[in-house]
């Protein structure tokens, strides 16, 4: 349906949109494609994880349909639910009609037409679609159960209605923080892929394709102190989602280069806890900046 | 979902990788396998790298997974594709001693109750439950200790009640309009009294971090089948600290006590080493706890707070663990020791940041640890010891 048929193929799909995957993860949308089967994505705040889906909608041209899952969320906030002030209204309007015909009635209180697709069947109805199911860990475990039920088959039983099922089944992606074990029978049905900070390089062909508009030496240099910073010992290491922000604070100052002052004094828009904010300020940001503008002139 | 790919020549070479990964440890089921095969049929098997996504994507389930399927994937096929190696190559774990029975390091202690010996079984005529649930677990014969285990095994672990985001039907509450309707509907439309709804309550998080150093070695077997009891309430989770940290709750969900046991056992690389609590409290709160798991959870540090390492680090990062969890308690087996002050550097450094100091040495000082993790005895370090008057510490410290 995609015409992608090959990993090569699904990451130059992927980067067209701005979003750029490394081997691993090329490979896991070509087989979430093929395959049928949703990714698994885990990994530290920041790293593109929900980015993916995105990504991965825009290559499609599918809608993406996002469920963000909490604690205590359940069945009929995930998948529907019937519309019961508008059934009432429909009851009392064939009241005053003069309906008699009881079975109709019933059949018609019953209608689609009064069924509310929340996410999860909004994407089995939707085709094709990308479903995202956003930090899974915050969901209990009754939740993941009946998720495994919806995942696996690709249809949902509405016990009114009869059985729905996708003709094409969503892409779907997963995500977690790893806050709590996700059970195993969940994490079976899908590919599992870890994603990792990335490298220099990478990162930084990641900020000039994300913001074309920044002057490259800013991107390097922001780039540059953000790897700096990952080996830190940090409470919470920047992801590139922090980088990119980065870049957009210098620039809307109007800076074209970090310069090692504007930097300091930027750093809110990377570093989210005191402690790391102190201890970046020891930090010489000046000789970074300056080993790397020495490195690539 | 039936599998559409015919057998490929290289099938027999992929079940023996799949073998050898189950070998190391990795949980392949037959569905991994076959999901594997699926993958690598789509691809081109032939290629090392396509392989190794293959497996990599569809037989790895956790991120610890990923090191030790480096490893196989590198004995059977030569190296991998040079993707990103895990960031948490760990050496193989050293070979433990199993029955090296040590007292603590003598250096690290040097008062409390150093000088005691665990006391040797004085009057052991009526060694009846009650009296061996008040006896401190260290100085046990193996007849009692078998029967500790039992006693050990009826524990259930509840965290404190919290208001839940979930509702349920109700006699007093709010109006809950959705079944209200729903009822008149059943009734065509006629009037129906207003059903009611009300939040419920569910119990917090349990995070249980144990101290399987040397000098907690006595109390190590004890504390872990707590654990093992404990995890069987679900939303527990629990650590093992030592020179590392290891998370066994997955381990621990065996119901059978003995077989959680031992894959505990197999588990942990660091039984009776030193300790250090700051570095492995940090880890635990950068890696697990900040992320949520300790988030408005209910943390028990099992630990005698012998500290190698810096106390200052151990205070900062009891003081984060502090923000982060809803309360924190720390059970101490050395506390019921008499003339027990909590002057062990770690010990002190941590007090402050602890909601509750209790004693951690014997069933019943367990029985209370498990009343104080539910919220009924909010007593803090009461009692015996010396070190309530810090324990009790009411006065959070708020940084």
């Amino acid at each position: 349906m995609t015409g992608i048929d090959s990993p090569e193929e699904a990451r130059a799909r992927l980067e067209e949109t701005g979003y750029l995957v490394d081997d691993g993860l090329a490979v896991a949308c070509f087989l979430a494609l093929r395959l049928h089967r949703p990714v698994f994505c885990e990994g530290d705040a920041g790293v593109g994880k929900t980015a993916l889906a995105g990504a991965l909608a825009e290559v499609l041209g599918a809608p993406l349909i996002r469920l963000q899952c909490h604690e205590g969320i359940d069945a009929s906030q995930a998948l529907y639910d019937w519309d019961f002030p508008r059934q009432l209204l429909h009851l009392r309007a064939a009241e005053a009609a003069g309906v008699t015909d009881a079975d109709r009635l019933e059949r018609e209180l019953y209608d689609r037409r009064f069924l509310l697709a929340r996410p999860l069947l909004r994407a089995l109805q939707t085709q094709p679609s990308v479903l995202l199911v956003d930090e899974i860990d915050r969901a209990d475990d009754e939740f993941e159960a009946f998720l495994l039920e919806v995942l696996s088959e690709f249809q949902v039983t509405v016990p009114e209605l009869g059985t729905l099922r996708a003709e094409v089944p969503p892409v779907v992606v997963l995500t977690s923080n790893r806050t709590r074990e996700v059970h195993d029978a969940l994490k079976r049905r899908c590919l599992y892929h870890w994603f990792d900070h990335p490298g220099f390089a990478r990162e930084l062909a990641i900020v000039r394709r994300r913001l074309p508009g920044v002057s490259a030496r800013l991107a390097e240099q922001v780039t540059a102190l953000v790897q700096a910073l990952r080996a830190e010992d940090l409470l919470k290491p920047p992801g590139v989602a922090e980088t990119l922000d980065w870049v957009r604070a210098l620039d809307a100052l109007g800076a074209d280069e970090a310069g090692a002052e504007l930097a300091m004094a930027t750093l809110g828009s990377v570093l989210k806890y005191r402690e790391d904010t102190d201890r970046a300020r020891g930090l010489d940001f000046a000789a970074i900046l300056a080993g790397r503008g020495a490195g690539t002139g | 979902m039936t599998g559409d790919g015919p057998p490929l020549g290289g099938d027999a070479v992929l079940l023996g990788f799949a073998r050898a990964l189950r070998a190391a440890g990795l949980a392949v089921s037959a569905e991994r396998v076959h999901a594997f095969l699926r993958a690598a049929d789509a691809l081109r098997p032939e290629v090392r790298a396509d392989l190794y996504w293959a497996g990599r994507l569809t037989l790895c389930g956790d991120r610890d997974d990923l090191e030790r399927y480096e490893r196989v994937f590198g004995a059977c096929f030569g190296p991998g594709p040079g993707g990103e190696p895990p960031r948490t190559a760990r050496p193989a774990p050293p070979p433990r001693p199993r029955v090296a029975v040590r007292e603590a390091p003598a250096g690290a202690r040097g008062r409390g109750g150093a000088d005691r010996p665990p006391g040797p079984p004085v009057a052991s005529l009526a060694s009846s439950a009650e009296v061996l649930r008040h006896r401190d677990v260290a100085g046990l014969d193996p007849a009692e200790r078998a029967q500790v285990r039992r006693l050990l095994a009826a524990f259930a672990l509840r965290g404190q009640a919290r208001r839940s985001a979930r509702r349920r039907p109700a006699r007093r509450g709010e109006f809950d309009a959705r079944r209200t309707v729903r009822e008149l509907l059943r009734r065509g439309g006629e009037p129906a009294p207003p059903r009611l709804h009300a939040r419920t309550e569910r119990p917090r998080r349990v995070v249980l971090l144990v101290d399987v150093s040397g000098s907690m070695a006595p109390y190590a077997d004890a504390l872990l089948r707590f654990a093992h009891a404990a995890v069987r309430g679900r939303r527990t989770e629990v650590f093992t600290v030592g020179t590392r940290l290891t998370r066994v709750t997955r381990e621990l969900s065996h119901r059978d006590a003995d077989l959680a046991m031992a894959a505990v056992s197999e588990a942990v690389p660091d039984w009776r080493g030193g300790t250090r609590l700051g570095v492995l409290l940090r880890e635990f709160l950068d890696r697990y706890g900040q992320r949520g798991t300790a988030r408005g959870a209910v943390v028990v540090l099992l630990s005698d707070g012998w500290e190698r390492g810096d106390p200052r680090l151990l205070a900062a990062q009891m003081r984060r663990l502090h923000r982060l969890a809803h309360r924190v308690v720390w059970a101490n087996p050395r506390k019921a020791r008499p003339g027990y002050a909590p002057l062990a550097a770690g010990m002190a450094a941590a007090l402050p940041s602890v909601d509750a100091f209790v004693e951690g040495h014997s069933v019943a000082a367990l029985e209370r640890l498990a009343a104080v993790v539910r919220g009924a005895d909010s007593g803090a370090g009461t009692g015996t010891g010396a070190g309530a008057g810090a324990g009790g510490a009411k006065g959070r410290e708020r940084a």
